[in-house]
C-alpha cells in the first residue's frame, strides 16, 4: 500500500499532536503504583493486561527517574524483574540514541547500596560502565563480596588477572590474593581455574570443604527399579534407617556400608562402588549433619539419574529423570536443619537404557545458602 | 483529552504501513519451513579479505539459534554468563550491521545444556508486528520490533518440572493469532498455544515424557482456521491451533531432532528414514503416500524444491525424488551437521559444526564446488533475504552478499 507525500505529512503531523498530548510526565507516585502492578504479575499470564499498560507508561519516564524504577526491583518476583528490567533498558537505550546521556550519578549512588536488590543493581552496573567504561575497574576492585554474583564475577575476574599479572615476580604476593578471591568465588569455572592457579603456586585447595560437599554416606542397594517402577515404591530406608539391619533387596538380603568419596566435587560413582554395576536398580544414601542452629539451606545435588531426597523425613525434591546430562547444583531444593543432627537421604535411581550414554549412576551433594556459600557441618 | 488522544491514535492507525509483508525470513527454516531461496547469493567469501562480507557484528553471547530477517531488522537470540542465565534480543539494521537496540533477561527456567548447545538454541519467529524469542529454559518474551516489551512469560516459572538439561531446542511456531510451543521432556512435558496478544495461555497439552526437540509446524486450512503439527517419538500429531484439540493422529517411530516439512498437500518427516504423507480435504488423517528407509535425516529436516527432496543423513546429502522417495544422488560431505542447509539458485549452502562451509551444486547429480573454512561453528540454519546471506556463528552475525 502506498500513500501520496500529503497524505503521508498528515499522518506525521497527527502522530507528532498524539505525542505531544500522550505523554504526561510520570511522577515518583505514579511510577511505585506502576511498579506495583508490574510485581502483581502471575503465572501462566496473569495481569498481564494492566501490566502491559504499566510497561508503556513507564517507558515514558525520564532517565532522571531510573532509580525509581530500579526500586521496584524484586528479585523473588523472577517474571516481573525481567518486565521491569525491559523498561529500563528500553528509556536509557532510547535516551543514548536521541542525544542524551546516563544518569551515572544516580546510578552509582544506587549501585553503592548493596541493601538494595541485586538484579536492580546489576541492571544499574550494566549501564553505568556502558555509560563510562572506565568506572569499571573503580566498582570491581571493592565489589569481591557483592551480593549481586554476576558484578562479583566479574569482580573476581578482575582479581584474578591482577593476581596473574605478577604471579612471575611476586609468586607469594599473587598466592595470597588467588587465596583472597576464591573465598569468594561461586561459580565452578572460576573456582577451577583460581584453584589451577593456586596449585601452580605450591598452593592448596579443599574443593570439597570450599563447596561444602557431604562425602561420607552410608550406603544400600540394589533395589528393583525394572521399567522404572521403583522410583515411586518406598523401600524400606524410606520407613526407618538402621544401619545394623539387614533388608529385602533385588536380589537378597542386602547391608548398609560406609564410603568417603575422595573426588574433590563430592562424585559418588555407584558404578565402582556397589558390588556390582546395576541396571534397574535404585540405591540409598544416608548421612547426618550436625547444625550449629536451626537454619534455612540449599540443598544442591547433581545427579544424572532419577533422585528423591529426604531431609528428617521431609522430602524436599523429587525428580524422575534419567540421563540427560548432570552438573554440580542440578537441583536445588530449600529445606530447614535443625539444631543439632539431621538426617539426610538420598534415593539414586538407575534404568535400563542400554546406550554407552546412558550407563552413569552417580550423585553429589552440597549444602550451602542461597549464594552458594558453603554450610559445613559444625562438627567438620 | 483522553477522547483526543484516542482519536489521533485511531487516525494514525489507519496509515501505518504493517510491516508484514516485508517479514520475509522470519521463522525457523525460513517461509513455510521450506528453505528454499530464489535470491543470488555469493558461492564464496573470505572471513579475512572481507570478499562479500557486508558486515560483521559482535554478539553478546553464544546461541546456537537461527537469525531471522523481519522489515528492515536482523534479528537474533543469544545467552550468557556463568550458567547461560543471561538471555539477549538484539536487532541488528539489515543494510549497515549497527544494532538498533538489545533486550536482556534473566532465565527462570532451566539453563543447562550440553556444551555444544545453548540457551539460546530455539529460533526466534515473527508475525512482521512482534518477535517472539524463546529460550531452552523455556522463557518466552514478546517485543515489538522497536523493542518494546510486550509480554514475558517464564513457562518453566509455571511449569517448573519442564526442562531438559542436554538443552531444549524446538522453535516456536505463529499459526493466526497463536503462538504453539513443543516443551517435550521428561518432566512437565506439553505443547501449548499462547494468545499472541496478550501471552496468556489459551490451551495445553500433555505430551509424550521424552526428550524431543522437533520444532512445531502451523498451516492454514481450507476454513481459514490453522492446524499445527507436533512430531515426536511416537508419531505425528495435528491439532486445532486455536484449541489444541487434536485433529487427527499418525502413529509412527519417529526421530525428535528434525521437524516436519509440509509443501502444498504433502507432509514430510522422519519416521522410517522419511515419510511422505497425503492430506485430504476432510482433514482425516493422511496416508502414507511412501517411506523411504535410506533417507534417515539425523539433524537436519527435510528439504522439498519442485520435484526433488533433499535429506542431510549424517554426513551425506541424498536428493530423492520427491514424489516416489527413490535415491537420485548423494555426496559425502565432511563433518559434523546440525544446521539444516538453505537451497539457493541451484545450490545448496552447508554449514558444520567445526566452521567449514561446503556448497553443493544441484542438478541431475550433486557435486562440492565451494568449500572454504569461516572460522566458527555454526549450527543455525541461515536465513537469506533478496541477494544476502544472513548467518550466526558462536560468537558473531554475519551478512554476506556480493558488494
Amino acid at each position: 500500500m502506498r500513500y501520496s507525500l500529503k497524505t503521508k505529512m498528515l499522518c506525521s503531523l497527527c502522530c507528532l499532536v498524539a505525542l505531544a498530548v500522550s505523554v504526561p510526565p510520570v511522577d515518583g507516585v505514579e511510577i511505585e503504583n506502576l511498579t506495583k502492578t508490574i510485581n502483581a504479575i502471575g503465572p501462566k499470564g496473569l495481569g498481564h493486561a494492566k501490566a502491559r499498560q504499566a510497561v508503556a507508561e513507564l517507558t515514558k519516564c525520564d532517565v532522571n527517574q531510573i532509580v525509581l524504577i530500579l526500586d521496584g526491583f524484586d528479585s523473588s518476583n523472577k517474571l516481573a524483574v525481567n518486565w521491569l528490567r525491559a523498561v529500563v533498558d528500553t528509556v536509557l537505550e532510547n535516551s543514548l540514541q536521541s542525544g542524551g546521556t546516563i544518569p551515572l550519578d544516580s546510578l552509582m549512588g544506587f549501585l553503592a547500596d548493596t541493601d538494595n536488590d541485586a538484579s536492580a543493581r546489576r541492571v544499574a552496573y550494566e549501564w553505568i560502565t556502558e555509560g563510562n567504561p572506565e568506572l569499571r575497574e573503580r566498582i570491581l576492585k571493592t565489589a569481591l563480596g557483592d551480593p549481586s554474583l554476576e558484578i562479583r564475577r566479574e569482580a573476581i575476574d578482575h582479581a584474578v588477572s591482577r593476581a596473574l599479572s605478577i604471579k612471575d615476580d611476586a609468586g607469594p604476593e599473587a598466592l595470597k590474593q588467588l587465596k583472597l578471591t576464591l573465598s569468594s568465588a561461586r561459580d565452578l569455572d572460576q573456582i577451577d581455574q583460581i584453584t589451577t592457579e593456586i596449585e601452580s603456586l605450591g598452593g592448596e585447595v579443599d574443593l570439597p570443604t570450599h563447596f561444602g560437599f557431604l562425602v561420607t554416606w552410608n550406603l544400600i542397594g540394589p533395589f528393583d527399579n525394572s521399567g522404572t517402577k521403583g522410583f515411586d515404591v518406598a523401600y524400606a530406608p524410606e520407613s526407618a534407617i538402621d544401619l545394623q539391619d539387614a533388608v529385602e533387596g533385588k536380589n537378597g538380603n542386602i547391608r548398609w556400608f560406609e564410603h568417603s568419596s575422595e573426588d574433590p566435587y563430592g562424585l559418588l560413582d555407584l558404578n565402582t562402588i556397589m558390588p556390582e554395576k546395576y541396571k534397574g536398580a535404585i540405591a540409598y544414601a544416608h548421612t547426618t549433619f550436625e547444625s550449629d542452629k536451626k537454619q534455612s539451606v540449599d540443598i544442591r545435588l547433581g545427579c544424572i539419574n532419577g533422585n528423591k531426597i529426604w531431609v528428617n523425613g521431609n522430602l524436599i525434591t523429587s525428580n524422575h529423570v534419567y540421563h540427560a546430562n548432570t552438573s554440580i547444583d542440578q537441583y536445588i531444593a530449600r529445606a530447614t536443619l535443625n539444631k543439632g543432627r539431621n538426617d539426610i537421604l538420598v534415593k539414586i535411581a538407575q534404568n535400563e537404557q542400554e546406550e554407552s550414554w546412558a550407563q552413569r549412576w552417580q550423585f553429589q551433594l552440597r549444602i550451602c545458602d542461597e549464594s552458594g556459600t558453603a554450610i559445613l557441618p559444625s562438627d567438620r | 483529552m483522553k477522547i483526543l488522544q484516542i482519536i489521533f491514535a485511531f487516525v494514525c492507525l489507519q496509515f501505518v504501513e504493517t510491516n508484514a509483508e516485508s517479514a520475509d525470513w522470519a521463522d525457523f527454516r525460513g517461509p513455510n519451513g521450506n528453505p528454499v531461496h530464489d535470491g543470488k547469493l555469493p558461492l564464496r567469501w573470505d572471513i579475512d579479505g572481507k570478499e562479500n562480507v557486508a558486515w560483521k557484528a559482535n554478539l553478546p553471547g553464544r546461541g546456537v539459534s537461527s537469525p531471522i530477517a523481519v522489515g528492515n531488522l536482523v534479528v537474533v537470540t543469544a545467552s550468557a554468563g556463568a550458567k547461560q542465565q543471561k538471555l539477549y534480543v538484539v536487532a541488528f539494521d539489515q543494510q549497515t550491521g549497527e544494532q538498533r537496540w538489545k533486550r536482556s533477561f534473566w532465565a527462570t527456567g532451566r539453563t543447562y545444556t550440553h556444551p555444544t548447545s545453548s540457551n539460546a538454541a530455539p529460533t526466534p519467529v515473527s508475525d512482521g508486528e512482534y518477535i517472539y524469542a524463546f529460550y531452552s529454559s523455556n522463557d518466552l518474551v514478546c517485543l515489538d520490533l522497536k523493542g518494546n516489551l510486550m509480554w514475558y512469560r517464564g513457562l518453566a516459572h509455571d511449569y517448573p518440572k519442564a526442562g531438559n538439561d542436554v538443552g531444549m531446542a524446538s522453535s516456536p511456531a505463529i499459526a493466526g493469532d497463536v503462538v504453539v510451543v513443543q516443551i517435550e521432556n521428561q518432566g512437565d512435558s506439553f505443547a501449548s498455544g499462547i494468545d499472541r496478544f496478550t501471552g496468556k495461555e489459551l490451551w495445553r497439552v500433555p505430551r509424550d515424557p521424552r526428550a524431543n526437540w522437533s520444532s512445531p509446524v502451523a498451516y492454514q486450512i481450507n476454513d481459514g482456521s490453522f492446524t499445527v503439527l507436533l512430531q515426536s517419538p511416537t508419531g505425528l500429531n495435528a491439532v486445532d491451533a486455536k484449541t489444541g484439540n487434536e485433529r487427527w493422529t499418525k502413529e509412527m517411530s519417529c526421530g525428535n531432532i528434525t521437524s516436519p516439512l509440509k509443501v502444498g498437500q504433502a507432509i514430510y518427516f522422519g519416521a522410517g528414514g522419511t515419510t511422505r504423507l497425503k492430506l485430504n480435504s476432510k482433514g482425516t488423517t493422511p496416508e502414507v503416500v511412501w517411506n523411504a528407509n535410506r533417507l534417515t535425516a539425523n539433524a537436519a529436516s527435510p528439504i522439498v524444491d519442485g520435484e526433488n527432496l533433499y535429506i542431510l543423513s549424517g554426513s551425506i546429502i541424498k536428493s530423492a525424488d520427491a514424489n516416489t522417495g527413490d535415491l537420485n544422488w548423494q555426496v559425502r560431505l565432511k563433518g559434523r551437521f546440525w544446521a539444516t542447509p538453505i537451497l539457493s539458485n541451484g545450490h545448496l549452502y552447508f554449514f558444520n559444526q567445526d566452521g567449514l562451509v561446503q556448497i553443493v551444486k544441484v542438478g541431475e547429480t550433486g557435486e562440492v564446488v565451494e568449500e572454504f573454512e569461516i572460522g566458527e561453528p555454526v549450527l543455525g540454519t541461515p536465513a537469506a533475504v533478496g541477494n544476502a546471506l544472513y548467518f550466526r556463528s558462536d560468537k558473531h552475525l554475519w551478512k554476506i552478499s556480493h558488494p
